[in-house]
């Protein structure tokens, strides 16, 4: 079992207090909602293109510390990657919150790295991927309409 | 307290509990959670089983296990008369006028979903409207949406008040021509509310209406005499009231349970079966349909047993003072909002920690070792109501005390420190 120390590391309450990118994107972005049914959280994420690069991330909703707070992260992560390289990054964010990935591969996780705890708290793990899945679903979402 | 409680063989005040003893009856209460005591506040959710139910339940499975209603020999005999018995106790236990009118289902999801599959499938019809209200559990509203869909029907609800009670001027109005059943919750899982079901049943009988009461949460707090509410349908659940999960009751007014078809087909229901065509046994057996929780029910027999030896009067006076105590102490930590104020409330406290999410109240004071509920505790139109996402729930049990209540305070500024 985890301690609480490890599960709400600094970054988190940090980021829990004041999110970056909080906000709803205008037109010609992609966007995405995500809820857990189980505790009503809801994120919305929007995505900005250009070309196959994502130039801007933000997001918006409710919910608890891990997920507001893993949201923030990946806003400021995802932005610059490519589609190939967001996706990549997902599968390796669901491997670290599960604690699938290997501590080699931890180090390389960055930031992102705070949230190797939630892997001890099995319930926080959809808190902590709810973002995560919004902008890959973003991602994949039909192009924007542009008026 | 209550709206309706049994009446009392004993004059004045029930003597005191011995929560320290009775502490001693549940072992699960020993136990250390993350290195630390117990405190369990989340009795909404489920309640803690004594040792006289547990045993009963492994006696069973050692010595007495049977089929029932079929055997000709000893063991299904006995278990026969074990399990029947229980439908006995649970009649007395909420002053129901007949045991044919005690139904044993899997919990109260169950028993409701029964009355609106079953009663729903002649009583309702295009244009029919069933009467709800704000604070139900998604189990006393999603079972009506679906009988409505499939009958043409529609679902109103009565809105609530600010403070978390109904708002009866609006439930007069909404009680009209087209209403076929009323549903509403005795007591609220999610802020603590008790309706008065009298008066309820009262306005609704004057218009010829039945009402169905989810007693979930009453059945353990408040002394339920069902004969004084006067209700046409009464659901309730064994685990949350001291005894196994998977099985509940469905109390029914005996000519419409006569009235309505079989909601599930299979052995023990019928009186006869041919290719073409089966009749049905009598009430209450041809509401269930194969072999029974047969364990499950002789355990909540044990549970309910129990709870009378504890005294009715004693655990509910308790319980009001804890609630009392924890409701004034939980005030007074800063930041700390009540979600649900009625003035007559018992054994739930839901709260909201201001810039704190629910889940992350409940996960520092589970650090400590003190289960709360945290979420929606599956009633949203609740939450949406109060414009939260999501509440932390305190909810009492009689073996609970104040110093768990302390413990409870205690954590929730320990809350305040680490988001602070």
């Amino acid at each position: 079992m985890g301690s609480l120390s490890e599960l709400y590391q600094n970054v988190i309450l940090e980021h829990n207090r004041s999110p970056r990118n909080y906000r709803a994107m205008d037109d010609g972005s992609r966007k995405a909602e995500g809820s857990n049914p189980l505790c009503g959280d809801q994120v919305t994420v929007w995505l900005r293109m250009d070309g196959d690069v994502i130039k801007e991330v933000t997001f918006q909703g409710s919910g608890c510390a891990i997920s507001k707070a893993s949201a923030s992260l990946m806003t400021g992560v995802v932005a610059g990657k490519t589609r190939a390289e967001a996706e990549a990054l997902f599968d390796r964010f669901q491997r670290l919150v599960t604690g699938a990935l290997e501590p080699a591969e931890t180090e390389t996780m960055g930031k992102l790295a705070v949230f190797s705890g939630v892997s001890k708290f099995p319930i926080r793990v959809k808190c902590a991927s709810l973002s995560w899945h919004a902008m890959k679903e973003a991602l994949n979402s039909a192009e924007p309409t542009h008026t | 307290m209550t709206a309706a409680t049994t009446p009392a063989p004993r004059p004045g005040s029930p003597a005191p509990l011995d929560v320290e003893r009775l502490r001693q009856d549940f072992p699960i209460l020993a136990h250390r959670v993350r290195g630390k005591p117990l405190v369990y506040l989340d009795n909404a959710a489920t309640t803690q089983k004594p040792q006289a139910v547990i045993d009963t339940v492994t006696r069973f499975y050692s010595s007495e296990n049977a089929n029932i209603h079929r055997g000709v020999h000893y063991l299904s005999e006995r278990a026969t008369e074990a399990y029947e018995g229980v439908r006995e106790r649970v009649a007395r236990f909420f002053n129901a006028p007949s045991s044919r009118q005690i139904v044993f289902t899997r919990g109260t999801t169950e028993s409701i979903n029964l009355v609106a599959q079953s009663f729903g499938r002649h009583a309702f019809g295009p244009g029919d409207e069933i009467l709800i209200t704000g604070m139900e559990h998604h189990s006393n509203i999603v079972p009506w949406q679906l009988a409505a869909e499939a009958r043409g029907a529609r679902l109103k609800a009565v809105p609530i008040t600010d403070a978390g009670e109904l708002d009866l001027d609006a439930f007069d109005r909404l009680l009209g021509d087209r209403t076929r059943l009323v549903a509403l919750v005795h007591l609220s899982n999610a802020l603590g509310t008790i309706n008065p079901v009298r008066d309820i049943v009262a306005r609704a009988h004057a218009r010829g209406v039945p009402v169905l009461v989810d007693g979930a949460q009453s059945a353990s707090h408040l002394s339920v005499d069902l004969q004084a509410l006067g209700c046409d349908f009464f659901a309730c659940s064994g685990h949350k009231i001291y005894g196994p999960t998977g099985v509940g009751v469905l109390y029914g007014r005996e000519e419409l349970l006569e009235r309505m078809p079989p909601w599930q087909g299979g052995g023990d229901m019928i009186a006869s079966v041919t290719i073409e065509r089966s009749t049905w046994a009598a009430v209450p057996a041809k509401f269930e349909a194969g072999t029974p929780m047969i364990a499950e029910v002789i355990g909540l027999g044990a549970a309910l047993e129990y709870v009378e030896a504890v005294g009715r009067e004693a655990i509910a006076a308790w319980e009001d003072q804890l609630l009392a105590y924890a409701t004034a102490r939980v005030s007074e930590v800063p930041g700390t909002r009540l979600i649900g104020t009625a003035r007559k409330k018992a054994s739930v406290l839901s709260f909201a920690v201001e810039g704190v999410h629910p889940h992350d109240v409940g996960a520092v004071l589970d650090d400590d070792g003190i289960a709360i509920r945290a979420g929606h505790h599956c009633a949203q139109p609740v939450m949406q109501r109060f414009g939260v996402p999501a509440t932390a729930r305190a909810s009492f049990a009689f073996y609970n005390t104040r110093a768990e209540v302390d413990a409870l305070v205690r954590g929730l500024e320990r809350v305040r420190t680490v988001f602070g």
